[in-house]
């Protein structure tokens, strides 16, 4: 199969959305736990963006946002992102240790820590997820946190998915918590024969 | 009235006086401005990748360094520049994250390096450059002087 991402059909989405919604499931599940309270979420947004487009899609190159990245080994070899408004952020941080949100400040080392546990948690259970319906081992390193522009952070998904192609995968996750809302924008950056692996086991490639 | 015409990721344009190009969020990618030092005219380039070569759908050429500058070129000598007068400076090629593995993990200094051997290739000369880093920036090139002004979250705003 000659791999480019222009040319995902429909069917190759269909089985993305899926792994998606199982995926965010799975870690919705795995935060309401570690936060105790019931969480709510939506149905992820999987489509295709014009690589143009990437930086945009938070609300524009300049807003500040934060990357939250994981490498992936093993069986299938590449990386998990997820970027998050600063407002999404901080909602969660307050969700997980249980403070009131009082305004924009800078991050403090213990919430940056707290930020990159909830990637820990999120990416697990993504894999998970992928490694149940794949039968892979995909083992994930620690995560790294960047707070810079959107368009600069998304830089390293777009880029990736440049090797391939001149759309980028997308999913969108939202989810809910009373009042509070997050919207977490998600990235499964697979190396091109990863995904060619990973294709094929799904029965799609 | 000085126009400030956008240029997306993987996306070139030229333009003349009084107008400015910008691009927004540069991280590892890297902006290659290029101006005529004896008219107004200047062009822009927001690439992505090093080489096209070994690449899956390279239809884009303003995506990487090799084929994008050459046409960066072209285009600004349609509009009347010429290549003996032309100058370039760099911005981006930062590292926003440190990856441990692949061949990505200097993506943005191979951008950088890939960029000032496509110029040097041309004969064109880098005057200035900000890149590197683990940082963003927004830049504003402006055909007046050829300034660029360089704008980042948390590190001040400078010219080059």
């Amino acid at each position: 199969m000659n791999l480019s991402n222009s040319e995902i059909n429909e069917m190759y989405l269909d089985v993305l959305k899926e792994l998606g919604n199982i995926g965010a499931g799975n870690a919705v599940s795995a935060l309401a736990m570690m936060i105790g309270r019931k969480i709510n979420m939506k149905v992820p947004v999987v489509k295709m963006v014009k690589l143009q487009e990437v930086p945009e899609i938070l609300g524009g190159a300049e807003i500040p946002v934060v990357g939250i990245l994981l490498n992936v080994e093993g069986d299938i070899e590449g990386f998990i992102m997820f970027v998050m408004s600063q407002a999404s952020a901080h909602l969660l941080v307050n969700m997980l240790m249980g403070t009131a949100l009082n305004g924009y400040s800078e991050f403090t080392d213990i919430e940056k820590s707290a930020l990159m546990e909830i990637g820990n948690i999120l990416a697990g259970a993504y894999l998970t997820a992928l490694s149940s319906l794949t039968g892979f081992k995909m083992i994930q390193s620690v995560p790294q946190l960047a707070e810079d522009m959107a368009g600069a952070i998304l830089s390293f998904p777009a880029i990736q998915f440049g090797e391939t192609g001149d759309t980028a995968l997308y999913i969108e996750t939202e989810i809910f918590e009373e009042s509070s809302r997050i919207v977490a924008d998600f990235f499964l950056i697979p190396t091109i024969e990863s995904y060619q692996k990973m294709l094929r086991v799904l029965g799609v490639a | 009235m000085m126009e400030i015409i956008k240029v997306g990721m993987a996306d070139l344009n030229v333009t003349c006086y009084p107008n400015a190009l910008t691009t927004l969020g540069l991280g590892s990618c890297v902006g290659v401005c290029i101006y005529d030092t004896k008219i107004k005219i200047i062009g822009m380039i927001h690439i992505m990748l090093p080489y096209s070569w070994g690449v899956k759908n390279n239809t884009n050429p303003a995506k990487f360094a090799d084929t994008g500058i050459p046409l960066l070129i072209e285009k600004m000598e349609e509009l009347g520049a010429s290549k003996k007068n032309m100058v370039a400076k760099l911005v981006g090629g930062a590292q926003m994250f440190e990856v441990t593995r692949s061949e990505f993990m200097n993506i943005g200094k191979r951008n950088v390096e890939a960029a000032k051997k496509v110029l040097q290739d041309q004969n064109i000369s880098i005057v200035a450059e900000d890149t590197g880093g683990n940082y963003g920036r927004t830049i504003i090139f402006y055909s007046e002087d050829g300034r660029i002004e360089i704008k980042t979250i948390g590190k001040g705003t400078k010219t080059i």
